[in-house]
């Protein structure tokens, strides 16, 4: 079975704040510390349009600029804090199905299914 | 939880509705801002191809969002706030893109309520899961579709959640955890009859008497038995972890977590200490 090459992005506080604001996601906990940590959370952490577009980078980064994304789903497991390394593996599942997950020290962050045209 | 279910029923009924116009045309400075920020060098974002997973950013709220009583997501996350689920995360999101978007097309958006399910415990605290459709077009020509799920829940205080079990000292226990504190796995010793015991207590079994010292382990054992947790969540802990009884040389027998992954009866093991909360608390670990 195809598989990709492992990416690696260090999630610091500036990708977690810079891809918030250019996915116009101005919920607190994207970019306040304070707010994130009195709704539960351990700090800041990674929005899910920016989850959905580092998925589909990590896929077209491999499969070349020709490739046509048709489809992305995807499901969310452990959030995405600040100071986290997240780290992409996928396969080829079908012709033209790619699956990724994407991990970080608190296990799989995002499942996904992407489809090409 | 009534007003949650009626408006449930409500914003259904109201089938495709919250129509919202793009602040801005597809364009090329949000689509560089978007890249840079990804870090995607894809050549097509350069010359006017908007990123397939940008759709949703061009119809967002925007930081001062204007009251939109029939848009259904936001109608929903109203009156779940008022329940007191205030906090949210995105839990679900399937996007089909019908065709690439170029510079300069303006997209309007409308979505439809598909299900409310709740109250449901997780491991945020207690909430709703919301899903909603929604569907872009660019004049009247359909570009891609989104369910979208989200997770709107009661915060539940963050000590609750995170702050380790640490253990509680007494006068019998002092000495063992002075001793962990020290780099010493001590096990005590009646100094009547010199009979080892552990875990400590304030008298001896085999005698009866009160006085006490103890002896420092070598720190070496072998695993008498394990178990491995899995249910239900300890605070501080990451699941599943193991905890080893690992009988001593010396006569007795300790608990600890065992640290690795390889673990089973009969392997030798020595001791190492974590700190938990102030605590030194002894561990095992495979011996090389």
């Amino acid at each position: 079975m195809t598989t990709l090459p492992p990416l690696s992005i260090e999630v610091t506080p500036t990708l977690i704040v810079s891809t918030a604001l250019a996915t116009r996601d101005f919920q607190d906990v994207h970019h306040d510390r304070d707010a994130a940590v009195a709704r539960g959370s351990k700090d800041i952490f990674l929005n899910i349009l920016t989850t959905t577009g580092l998925v589909q980078r990590y896929v077209t980064d491999w499969a070349g600029p020709s490739a046509v994304v048709r489809s992305i789903s995807l499901r969310l497991g452990v959030p995405c804090y600040a100071g986290e390394t997240l780290t992409f593996t996928g396969r080829v599942v079908s012709e033209s199905v790619i699956e990724v997950v994407g991990t970080n020290s608190l296990g799989a962050h995002v499942t996904a299914e992407v489809t090409l045209a | 939880m009534s007003r949650i279910l009626e408006e449930t029923d409500r914003l259904k009924a109201l089938g495709w509705c919250g129509e919202r116009v793009a602040r801005d045309p597809v364009n090329q400075p949000m689509i560089n801002n978007w890249v840079e920020a990804m870090g995607d060098t894809h050549p097509a974002y350069r010359e006017g191809l908007a990123p397939p997973a940008m759709v949703q950013v061009w119809t967002m709220r925007g930081l001062h969002p204007a009251p939109q009583p029939d848009d259904p997501l936001h109608a929903m996350s109203a009156v779940l706030d008022e329940a007191g689920f205030t906090s949210v995360v995105a839990t679900n999101c399937e996007q089909t893109y019908h065709r690439a978007l170029k510079v300069g097309e303006l997209l309007t958006v409308r979505s439809r309520l598909s299900d409310v399910v709740g109250p449901k415990k997780t491991s945020l605290g207690v909430g709703w899961f919301v899903t909603t459709e929604s569907t872009w077009f660019s004049g009247e020509e359909p570009v891609a579709t989104m369910l979208f799920r989200i997770l709107k829940y009661q915060p539940r205080p963050q000590a609750a959640a995170a702050s380790p079990i640490t253990p509680v000292v007494s006068r019998d226990t002092a000495f063992f955890w002075e001793g962990t504190a020290a780099g010493q796995l001590r096990i005590q010793r009646c100094e009547a009859c010199g009979r080892l015991r552990h875990p400590p207590g304030p008298m001896c079994p085999a005698c009866g008497a009160t006085s006490m010292g103890f002896v420092v382990s070598e720190g070496a054992g072998t695993v008498y038995s394990y178990v491995v947790h899995h249910h239900p969540p300890v605070p501080g802990k990451r699941l599943p972890f193991v905890v080893a009884l690992v009988e001593l040389p010396e006569g007795v027998r300790v608990l600890g977590e065992f640290l690795g992954e390889s673990v089973e009866i009969g392997r030798p093991v020595r001791c190492t200490f974590v700190r938990v909360g102030g605590f030194h608390l002894p561990a095992w670990e495979a011996a090389a």
